[in-house]
């Protein structure tokens, strides 16, 4: 045994395990820092009023966020229950019928555009198209904008997931003499079903903490409002407008407001874990 | 080639080339497959035999770039006709493949999917259905208390069962077996094999195996195929005892392959 060699790997080994726990530290830190932050401050303002009352006027005191909350669970409510069927239905097709086809590497190229491109982008282009034309912010475009968001994540994961269906379990359908749109919804989405859960969480996940897209078209609504057909209220721009306000109340309102975001997506996450694993 | 002057053929094969893009799979097969009996197809991996049995109910279809030439007559039919419906014929040729292929439902539905593709029964009648394919593939008395429990929390040997009886269920003409016990241990390859045994009485079989104890062990006519081409078909005795060619020697005997 040459001792040289081996005390020389020694050394690269600890070298190499150090930088990577401290990268590993210099992360969680960051992490655990911000939970810190916006639990001590988040629940402080938590209360009661917090989910009864809406945003509150400026100067007055009290109030809540409501109209806020309803508003971010009706729009990405809508849009999860809008995303989902097409961003599925669309996975099932690159994966099974378009495959290598024209059209389905097209869709791929334009998801993959969408998926990286800059949030801020697309609520401008539902602006653009549908809040300039009707001349008002509502609910719908906000939904219209949060959609074009989840609908590339849904899409991608499903292809991903139908993908991982192991080519066999495809033949021993076909070879009963299944017709194929029975085998893809039937056998290939059933037994992708959990992947594909988890893919509609993540992109629920994604979209509830959006807000730049919906700056330009929910815009936000000082009172409870239900009609998606006017201004809507909505946690992310609550917190983005309130954050930097001058009044106390505003400010603890916005922590607050970020506190039920971050839970939310934690929560969302962890389903998603849950679920995946489920399957394995 | 193999006289089956006195036996009903199920199948019969004329000059049929396959071609995998450009490389040439299978060079000219003419065989018969006889009804009610248990054709084998042995011979090194790549030589084709794979190949062929998937020609039998158009598997290769699922894949652009493959293609067969020539002519494959199921019953006077031919089924290499580019207007034939694919799932019709499927329904005809059961496929049993080398890895358990469970549906991602309970046992029971795994069994009754199929049959529901092409029967309108009623609630008992399929009951009796299921039984009945359950209890031709040996796995019955194990599941019979268990049948909604999922297919895939079936052991892998319970689980190839599970697939012959969802492929007996439908009651094909010809059942094709792709290696059905490879991934098998012993004990469940036994009960496959005897299941095998059972099913030509109702059924032409055709298969796939790599070991050749189990073709002598179960079928009635061996095909032995090499480098793309039909080497020698015959009785399964005849290959095994006294085999015309020397190829089919050399392999049987452990001399290559």
């Amino acid at each position: 045994m040459n001792k040289n060699i081996y005390r020389s790997r020694k050394i690269s080994n600890t070298v190499g395990l150090t930088l990577s726990m401290g990268a590993m530290l210099l992360g969680m830190t960051a992490l655990i820092w911000i939970l810190f932050i916006l639990f001590s401050k988040g629940f402080a303002a938590l209360s009661l009023d917090f989910f009864l009352n809406s945003t509150p006027a400026p100067g007055s005191v009290g109030g809540g966020l409501s109209n806020a909350i309803v508003g971010s669970l009706m729009m990405v409510g809508l849009c999860t229950f809008v995303s989902t069927p097409i961003g599925v239905l669309a996975g099932i097709f690159l994966a099974e019928y378009g495959d290598r086809s024209k059209i389905a590497s097209i869709t791929r190229f334009v998801t993959d555009i969408m998926l990286s491109a800059p949030s801020i982008v697309i609520g401008l282009f539902v602006y653009a198209i549908y809040v300039a034309q009707v001349k008002h912010f509502s609910g719908f475009a906000g939904t219209l904008a949060l959609s074009l968001i989840a609908v590339p994540v849904v899409l991608k994961t499903t292809e991903n997931m139908l993908r991982l269906v192991p080519s066999t379990l495809r033949e021993a359908a076909y070879a009963l003499g299944t017709p194929k749109w029975k085998v893809s919804f039937s056998i290939i989405l059933r037994s992708a079903k959990s992947g594909v859960i988890t893919g509609i969480l993540l992109a629920i996940a994604r979209v509830s903490g959006e807000t730049a897209p919906l700056l330009f078209t929910a815009l936000n609504n000082q009172f409870f409002s239900a009609d998606m057909n006017k201004p809507m209220s909505n946690l992310p721009v609550v917190i983005y407008q309130f954050a930097l306000s001058p009044y106390e109340n505003w400010v603890n309102l916005a922590w607050g407001g970020a506190l039920i975001i971050t839970l939310t997506v934690l929560g969302l996450n962890v389903l998603a874990r849950v679920f995946f694993r489920e399957k394995s | 080639m193999l006289e089956t002057a006195n036996v009903k053929n199920a199948i019969e094969v004329k000059n049929l080339d396959f071609y995998y893009g450009k490389f040439k799979g299978l060079k000219s097969i003419n065989l018969n497959i006889a009804e009610n009996k248990v054709t084998a197809f042995i011979g090194p991996s790549g030589c084709g035999k794979s190949t062929l049995l998937r020609t039998f109910n158009r598997m290769y279809d699922l894949y652009p770039g493959q293609r067969a030439e020539g002519q494959i007559n199921l019953y006077g039919e031919d089924i290499l006709d580019p207007k034939l419906d694919l799932n019709l014929l499927r329904s005809k040729v059961g496929m049993i493949f080398q890895k358990p292929t469970p549906f991602p439902m309970t046992i029971y539905d795994n069994i009754a999917f199929g049959v529901k593709l092409y029967e309108n029964l009623s609630k008992v009648d399929m009951d009796e259905r299921v039984e009945w394919a359950l209890n031709k593939a040996a796995l019955w008395n194990e599941v019979k208390d268990k049948l909604n429990q999922s297919g895939l929390s079936l052991s892998g040997g319970q689980q190839q069962r599970l697939c012959i009886a969802r492929g007996v269920a439908v009651k094909p003409t010809v059942l094709l077996l792709d290696e059905p016990t490879s991934a098998l241990d012993p004990i469940s390859t036994g009960k496959v094999e005897e299941l095998v045994h059972e099913l030509k009485k109702d059924y032409t079989v055709a298969i796939v195996t790599h070991n050749m104890q189990q073709a002598a062990r179960i079928s009635d006519y061996t095909a032995f195929m090499y480098l793309g081409e039909l080497i020698e078909f015959n009785d399964t005795k005849q290959i095994f005892l006294k085999p015309d060619r020397e190829e089919t020697e050399d392999y049987i005997t452990g001399r290559f392959g």
